[in-house]
């Protein structure tokens, strides 16, 4: 360890503080200490030689981490912290402990739908809710108090402590403090370093992976083994999830050591590294736990999902040849054919009275990652017709399965902004969005079905009960009647009902005459500017088009102001409803 | 007259607290296109984010500086100036609101500065409405936040009228505390018009987080009050205030553009409403709409056949000031006992609750009274469920967030109408709860006298 500063990615030497900076922080020497170790931890994630896209990469690209810089004023998502919690905290029997000031635990917690068969303390918020005192004079003596409280309180099998930006900016070494409070109190108190500034999400995932293999995976051993355990890595029970398969491992005689760490518990991670074989549960986020424990305990793992009928039936199967190969009795393989045949009769069974009501309907997924092709495969099977899915999180490997299921000319979408999604379903070129909760409504306000596949969501999709299940959720929302009510106007905003806009005339009279003089309607149309960035109306563009005989997008920038990139769908759109013979101005106007 | 503590423990348990950022940039969202920047790492606006959408069910502009830990060190002027250039060239916004965090406070970021410098390298921006507040994570709470930023928003966008004669008296400023929802604010315009008054609201969470659909997708907030009618407030003839956070932001008003106002620190019960509606009567010069007086008569009513079931309840509260101040006096009226009281911040109101204590504290605090106390009616927000499930007490969902029930942007409390919807709801609640949990048996009245759970006749 060096007393110099390092930062991770950066390694830009600590500048002298100007007068701009006299915040509260006064203890910059400790500071340089703490982060230097966990830079070198980052450093070290990023160089994981499990992960795909990271090896295609030089050796400066892999330098810099494998989060892309965010741009301030249009960035999305978790941060680090957040990706540590959202692995860690579906360990039921563990009190997880956030060592910052109220905003990080306060607005945060109880908010994820992991369930648990049991205990219920990893749901209890606990937050050091640091004050301004803390602040100036450090919040290591609080941290230290609230752990004894805990333990007082709640006596958990053990205490995980979350670092957070303030206390890692003001230099609280929550490692040391961790350390003293295990040796004190007899209980793994464990130290997660993962503050919210060092990079998004899926590093705080890998992060909290890392917290797990330094002090938790190795320490205990479990009670007895068989040769049919396995541990599952990345998998958070969400919705239950993880129930909907295990009868399945139940049946079959195979044994969930530890699930990491979906309704798991302390002893069985600590005592983990006994099992036979691993499956890394639709998700690179854990990657590191997964090769790590390859490397030091001969685990061998394969990264699977349980997403789809297909894909479940792939990951028995390789689970049962892991084990088998691992020295499990060779039947065991013939008897999970037996319950693959079994379970995927009963769901295609269940499945086939819907293929005829999906015929032609067309899907859009946004979601990350393995998530995009692993549903993929799973709305297909039940014959939606995919029409595009996100690639943004999604690695060249993820990239090449989608091309596999849906051809060369997959609809990849990079980065698709919310206006462009709103529009594509505003104009019915989809009939129902799968994506998390924070986009639902660019499709739901543009009155068209949407569906929850990510964190929140109220049903559990895994296996073959999950797949039929998600069937049953799509149909219900594709042919709910309610939304040929949502679609159609107010009497009073349908410009074609003359007996109303007769009534309104006396009390809104621009609005009748508007709507009664159809040259005055068309006016009006021509002069909408097209996009937000209002830069050219409609008549400009179609009198370009028009009169120029342009065909191209390219063509119409040149010859109008429309360069924005906004602009380039609505020319688009124009451009397709141009050559057929104008519709009369009065629908138009009615759009 | 209650006393207000804080317990000294290190751990808070359940926090009943949301930081003050949010309460902040939930103030701007009340303004038509309107973009809030938490100006701190990218999980602290994530985090309010999720808590926002998951309240209302409605998509929320929020923005982040995404300060790294390399920008942390080196100060984050250039985070703000490019997030401030990024959304004003993407998302054309009217306005932009920045508010601290823990982090970017932590660091000294002198904000007020980096705005100027800002203004000055790009002259497009030099006239174009930017509000920045301080508001540190690890400082206040929620309503603070809010507290702090409507009174911002008038200090800095509120023009005095030229001269006197362009007062409009029919012109009148609400300024709504957060603990209304956009519901109770179309219920108070709804109210004013029909004194022929013309109320413009700062902010207006109900013209941007009512629900409504709109015809275009917009990055920003799909409404609230312009800032060109936030400009105008100077010209009102009133400014009313609903609760004593708005204090501040009206005395500025007052201050700036000599604009008299009413404070009204609760509009839930029969009397703040009396007061309210005789307000509002006497500045219109109008007879009182017999609506109102329908209203109040059923209110009465509703009076009548609840206090059956409210009176002798012991009243088990976790909210923030003015809500629990509001709430818990209009249950005291009705015969309820207050019995616990936890808050997040200091307010005036305060020592004023109908009780012998308020506590500056979360949820396991009131959750530990309520049990100590035999409380059997618990309001707080939504994340008193685990307590509620574990007293398995009538639990009535008040604050924010609401995140596990839908509506919340709609559930009332102001006004006769409001109060009596609310009496209403919580009687049914306790109604419910007698029949699923407190059926008589025969065995019901075998055992000895239980100890007596008042103690003895309670002192209104």
């Amino acid at each position: 360890m060096t007393t110099t500063c390092a930062i991770a990615g950066g390694r830009k030497p600590r500048p002298a503080m100007g007068p701009a900076t006299e915040g509260l922080r006064t203890k910059t020497s400790v500071k340089g200490r703490e982060m230097g170790s966990l830079s070198a931890t980052i450093q070290n994630i990023f160089n994981e030689p499990g992960c795909a896209k990271n090896a295609n990469k030089s050796e400066a690209e892999r330098k810099k981490g494998c989060t892309k810089q965010l741009q301030p004023g249009s960035a999305a998502g978790g941060c680090a912290f957040d990706g540590a919690k959202i692995a860690l905290q579906p360990f039921t029997d563990v009190a997880h402990l956030v060592h910052g000031p109220i905003a990080c635990e306060g607005n945060s917690w109880d908010n994820r739908g992991a369930a648990s068969s049991g205990p219920s303390i990893w749901r209890t918020g606990l937050t050091t809710d640091m004050s301004e005192t803390d602040i100036v004079f450090g919040g290591e003596k609080r941290l230290y108090k609230a752990i004894r409280e805990i333990l007082e309180k709640y006596n958990p099998a053990a205490i995980f402590v979350y670092q957070t930006c303030v206390p890692a900016m003001i230099g609280d070494d929550i490692n040391a403090v961790c350390k003293a409070a295990s040796r004190k109190f007899g209980k793994p108190v464990i130290p997660v370093n993962s503050p919210g500034f060092v990079g998004p999400k899926s590093l705080g995932c890998k992060l909290a992976g890392e917290a797990l293999l330094e002090h938790v995976i190795g320490t205990e051993e479990p009670d007895h083994t068989t040769p049919y355990d396995i541990n599952l890595i990345g998998e958070y029970n969400l919705s239950g999830e993880l129930w909907q398969i295990k009868p399945l491992f139940d049946e079959l005689g195979i044994r969930i050591l530890s699930c990491i760490s979906g309704d798991g518990k302390y002893r069985e991670v600590a005592s983990s590294h006994r099992a036979r074989a691993a499956m890394m549960v639709c998700s690179k986020a854990m990657i590191n736990v997964a090769r790590k424990m390859e490397k030091r305990y001969g685990i061998p793992f394969f990264e699977g999902s349980f997403y789809g009928i297909q894909d479940s039936s792939d990951s028995l199967r390789e689970i049962a040849r892991l084990l088998v190969e691992r020295g499990a009795p060779e039947d065991l393989i013939e008897r999970t054919e037996a319950v693959i045949a079994r379970e995927e009769a009963r769901a295609w069974a269940a499945i086939e009275p819907y293929k005829p009501r999906f015929a032609g309907k067309r899907a859009l997924l946004i979601t990350g990652g393995v998530k995009s092709w692993s549903v993929v495969a799973a709305l297909q099977e039940a014959g939606l017709d995919l029409i595009g899915t996100s690639v943004k999180k999604s690695t060249k490997e993820d990239k090449e399965r989608i091309k596999e299921l849906m051809g060369e000319h997959a609809h990849m979408i990079e980065d698709m902004m919310p206006r462009e999604i709103y529009r594509m379903l505003k104009d019915a070129k989809a009939d129902i969005m799968l994506s998390g909760g924070k986009s639902q409504f660019v499709a739901l306000k543009a009155a068209m079905p949407w569906l929850d596949i990510n964190q929140e969501r109220y049903h559990a999709y895994m296996g073959y009960l999950g797949m039929v299940k998600l069937i049953e959720e799509i149909d219900k929302a594709l042919f709910n009647p309610m939304w040929e009510q949502l679609r159609r106007t107010a009497p009073w905003d349908d410009k074609g009902n003359i007996r109303h806009l007769k009534a309104i005339a006396p009390t809104d009279p621009h609005a009748a005459e508007i709507a009664l003089d159809h040259a005055l309607a068309e006016t009006t149309r021509r002069a909408n500017k097209i996009c937000l960035c209002k830069a050219v109306d409609f008549g400009t563009i179609e009198d370009a088009i028009r009169s120029r005989g342009l065909t191209s997008v390219e063509a119409v920038r040149q010859h109008t102001d429309a360069v924005g990139g906004c602009c380039k769908r609505r020319i688009e759109d124009i451009l397709a409803a141009m050559p057929v013979s104008s519709p009369p101005a009065l629908l138009q106007a009615a759009e | 007259m209650a006393i207000v503590t804080a317990p000294k423990k290190a751990c808070a348990v359940n926090p009943l607290k949301v930081s003050q950022p949010i309460g902040g940039a939930f103030a701007f969202l009340g303004l038509r296109g309107a973009m809030p920047i938490l100006h701190g790492s990218q999980g602290c606006t994530s985090f309010g984010l999720t808590l926002f959408v998951r309240h209302f069910k409605e998509a929320v502009p929020l923005q982040t500086t995404a300060m790294s830990e390399v920008t942390t060190v080196l100060g984050g002027y250039e985070n703000v100036e490019q997030s401030i250039l990024n959304i004003y060239n993407r998302t054309k916004p009217e306005i932009i609101g920045i508010c601290s965090t823990g982090v970017t406070e932590t660091n000294g970021d002198d904000v007020n500065a980096y705005i100027k410098l800002i203004r000055d390298r790009h002259p497009q921006l030099a006239k174009f409405p930017l509000v920045y507040l301080s508001t540190p994570d690890f400082k206040d709470a929620f309503q603070d936040g809010w507290e702090k930023t409507v009174a911002r928003m008038v200090e800095v966008l509120v023009e005095a009228p030229a001269v006197e004669t362009e007062r409009d008296p029919a012109q009148v400023n609400v300024l709504p505390g957060c603990h209304l929802t956009p519901g109770d604010l179309d219920e108070l315009r709804t109210i004013l018009e029909d004194f022929g008054l013309k109320p413009s609201f700062l902010p207006d969470l109900a013209g941007s987080l009512d629900g409504h659909i709109p015809d275009e997708f917009t990055p920003t907030t799909i409404g609230g009050i312009g800032v060109d009618e936030v400009v105008s407030m100077g010209r009102a003839g009133w400014t009313i205030a609903i609760g004593a956070q708005m204090r501040r932001a009206a005395e500025n008003m007052q201050a700036k553009a000599g604009v008299p106002f009413r404070l009204f620190e609760r509009l839930c019960g029969l009397i703040p409403n009396d007061q309210f509606i005789a307000f509002l009567s006497e500045i219109s010069e109008r007879p009182i709409p017999s609506k109102y007086r329908r209203q109040r008569g059923q209110l009465a009513d509703a009076m009548l056949d609840a206090h059956f079931h409210i009176a002798g309840r012991r009243l088990a509260i976790g909210a923030e000031p003015d809500l629990l101040f509001d709430v818990s006096s209009m249950l005291h009226e009705m015969g309820a006992q207050v019995t616990a009281a936890v808050t997040t911040t200091q307010s005036p109101v305060l020592e004023r609750v109908k009780t012998n204590e308020v506590l500056i504290g979360d949820l396991e605090d009131l959750e530990e009274l309520a049990k100590a106390r035999a409380c059997d009616l618990l309001i707080t927000h939504s994340h008193g469920r685990q307590a509620a499930a574990r007293l398995n007490i009538p639990f009535y969902r008040a604050g924010f967030p609401m995140f596990d029930r839908i509506g919340a942007g709609h559930q009332l409390s102001v006004g006769y109408r409001g109060t009596r919807d609310l009496i209403f709801d919580i009687a049914n609640l306790i109604i419910a709860d007698r029949e699923e949990n407190h059926q008589p048996t025969p065995d019901t009245w075998r055992s000895p006298m239980p100890a007596c759970r008042s103690g003895r006749p309670q002192l209104y």
